[in-house]
């Protein structure tokens, strides 16, 4: 799979270059979704030029049928990749993807293989507000039957994109809208990226930070900070959430002992809460102090930009639950 | 309908406009947080259809709101607040531009997801018949958000009950970037005679006209003759939402564009009215200018307010139990 993408690209440059590499490898891989001509969001741009109407179609508002037809599509010799815009609209077609979606291969004793993936820009963008700020990762790493994708650089998301197409299973492909306009290299001759790999993005010795989607890039600063400071922060990106790299975690906690997590997702029942979990159930006798979370309140993301900061995942937290875990002491 | 009627429903309009116009500066400055998606031309069909409801009848509306909103009363000071996240705003700085509500006025809510309003109008309405109440609703929505499911649900639940909800579709012609013919079976209004309830096409910019198709099924609806359809012919001058130009490029052709700017719905109802004696165009200045007055108050009272302090974000998620 060749495709030249620039040194410093754009996450949705990346995602867009992917996808005209996985469509012109494939011609069973169609296009479709709400304006994914002109393209809202970017990550479609210039492939309906490229490949035609028959194979990049603008659809009506109707999510529902359109998620639903992805499956049935699948289920019957195409592969699509449906542009869902924000990932809010999920909820608009959640018996499509949580009843049909995720449920038709198990239920049928595996005679089905659903090559679909669900493309969404997804999260706090500034000022959004609650209907178009969800991080539906928990919800849809609980479902099981449907892969999460949930990438931090333009490089990991061009090579994560390829192989969710090349799935052949239902995949959710995020992204953090925070990252719309972040920058990366991408190497020129994309190669898939295996799913359920995580990736160290920085070693360290005193404290595992496990950090999803922008929130890497926080907790790469903040590790920068506090190396100054004499701390030793190895910084871990899922890449995906669901299937999940727990080795990858629970190595580096048993060197570590330390653990924060950082989710940009509502604390109850969020992708920390599980992370956290597991860590205690394989690591428990490596812990010098109790795992930490960082994450959104639980409440719906509001509108004022002082409002949604103070629910949301800031930098200042993140540092302050790693200091307070590396100087923790009694535990361990 | 007197002289001092029709000069209400262009004040109305006229504020809207001028709401509008002040939203779209203050956006450009780059001082307005969140999406925006203005109404300035389609104000005739908001006003048209409020006329003619009381202040217990209620609306639901869409992500282009505003121009309900005000045309059913809502108070500019508040709703900017709202626009400009301030703890005075209409839900303390919490919903912004597409989420504002105001239920002592019956509105049940601006929408952000497209099809939003349109189960909630069909319960608003089983409320008002179950309880006796000799309310309407009135639910406004895009033609985008005919091709949702739910209004096709919508429809028949009001049917089968006959319920007192008037669907008013806002046909723009275009759903986002894209043009809704090229996506959409049929015609919006025809829909209606699959669920056997009356369905009506109407010039969206001409406030009178809507008034009328509004006035008939509203008198309709109270007295439980059921739910009706009505299709209302406009357009957006404006974008989708404000700064979508750098990533849409021009999607909509410049002749249309002019077209429709020239059935703007104020300038038209203003010359009719004068050619009709009705006023003079000195008093449609007047009034014009009024509006605009009490538009840069609302500013001036939003600008002042204070933002909402952070721990509030907490507060309001659940009722307390009596
Ligand atoms: C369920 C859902 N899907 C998609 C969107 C994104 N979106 C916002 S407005 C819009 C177009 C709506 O078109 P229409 O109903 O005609 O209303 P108009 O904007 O023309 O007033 C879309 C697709 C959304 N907000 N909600
Ligand atoms: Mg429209």
């Amino acid at each position: 799979m060749t495709e030249t993408l620039a040194k410093d690209t754009y996450m949705t440059t990346a995602i867009a270059g992917a996808l005209r590499a996985a469509m012109a490898a494939d011609e069973s891989v169609v296009v479709l979704g709400e304006d994914v001509e002109l393209s809202t969001i970017g990550c479609t741009k210039g492939l309906v030029e490229e490949f035609g109407a028959d194979r990049v179609r603008n659809s009506p508002i109707s999510e529902a049928t359109v998620v639903g037809a992805c499956v049935g599509a699948a289920a019957s010799g195409l592969r699509p990749v449906m542009d869902l815009m924000f990932s809010s609209f999920f909820y608009v077609a959640m018996d499509q993807v949580a009843n049909q979606a995720a449920r038709l291969r198990y239920m049928s004793g595996g005679q089905v293989d659903l090559p679909l993936v669900y493309f969404a820009g997804t999260g706090p963008s500034g000022s959004a507000a609650a209907q178009h700020s969800e991080n539906p990762h928990p919800i849809l790493m609980h479902l099981a039957g449907i892969k999460v994708v949930f990438p931090s650089s333009p490089g990991d998301a061009a090579g994560l994109l390829i192989a969710s197409v090349e799935d052949p299973n239902p995949v959710v492909f995020l992204l953090d809208l925070m990252l719309a306009g972040a920058k990366g290299p991408v190497p020129t001759d994309l190669e898939p990226l295996p799913l359920g790999k995580a990736e160290v993005k920085r070693s360290g010795e005193d404290v595992t930070v496990v950090a999803i989607a922008s929130a890497a890039g926080t907790a790469l600063e903040v590790a920068a900070e506090l190396e100054e400071d004499g701390v030793s922060v190895e910084v871990i990106d899922p890449r995906t959430l669901s299937p999940f790299d727990w080795d990858a975690v629970t190595d580096s906690v048993a060197r570590t002992g330390r653990l924060v997590v950082v989710d940009p997702a509502r604390r109850t029942c969020g992708a920390a809460a599980e992370i956290i979990a597991r860590v205690a159930e394989r690591n428990w006798a490596d812990l010098k102090s109790r795992p930490r979370r960082v994450t959104w309140e639980d409440v719906p993301i509001p509108f004022s930009p002082v409002l949604e900061e103070a629910v949301t995942v800031r930098k200042d937290s993140v540092r302050d639950a790693v200091l307070a875990g590396v100087e923790e002491k009694g535990a361990g | 309908m007197t002289a001092a009627d029709n000069l209400e429903l262009f004040a109305r309009m006229a504020r809207i406009r001028a709401f509008e116009r002040k939203v779209q500066a203050l956006f450009k400055a780059g001082t307005l947080p969140g999406f925006v998606h203005l109404y300035i031309g389609e104000e005739a069909v908001g006003v048209g259809a409020c006329s003619v409801l009381t202040e217990a009848d209620k609306i639901t509306s869409t992500h282009r709101g505003h121009g309900h909103l005000l045309a059913k009363g809502a108070d500019p000071k508040l709703m900017m607040a709202e626009l400009l996240g301030r703890e005075t705003g209409y839900c303390k700085g919490k919903g912004g531009s597409m989420h504002i509500v105001d239920y002592s006025l019956g509105i049940l809510g601006a929408n952000g997801i497209v099809g939003g309003g349109l189960p909630i109008a069909t319960g608003s309405g089983m409320a008002d018949r179950i309880l006796g109440r000799d309310q309407v609703t009135v639910c406004f929505f895009g033609d985008g958000a005919s091709n949702q499911g739910v209004l096709h649900e919508a429809l028949n639940l009001s049917a089968i009950w006959s319920l007192p909800v008037i669907f008013l579709c806002e046909n723009n012609h275009y759903t986002e970037w894209m043009r809704t013919e090229e996506i959409t079976a049929g015609e919006i209004a025809d829909r209606a005679e699959a669920f056997g309830i009356p369905g009506v096409q109407v010039d969206g910019n001409d406030v009178l006209a809507v008034r009328d198709a509004a006035a008939e099924a509203v008198e309709r609806a109270r007295a439980g003759g059921g739910p009706s359809l009505i299709e209302a012919e406009t357009y957006r001058h404006h974008g989708h939402n404000e700064g979508e130009e750098v990533f849409s490029g021009p999607y909509r052709p410049q002749e249309e564009i002019d077209e429709w700017i020239a059935r703007d719905p104020l300038a038209r109802f203003r010359d009719e009215c004068v050619k009709e004696g009705i006023a003079t165009p000195a008093e449609f200045e007047q009034i014009q200018e009024r509006e605009g007055d009490l538009i840069e108050a609302a500013y001036r009272y939003a600008e002042a307010s204070p933002m909402p302090a952070p721990a509030s974000a907490l507060a309001d998620l659940y009722a307390e139990a009596e």
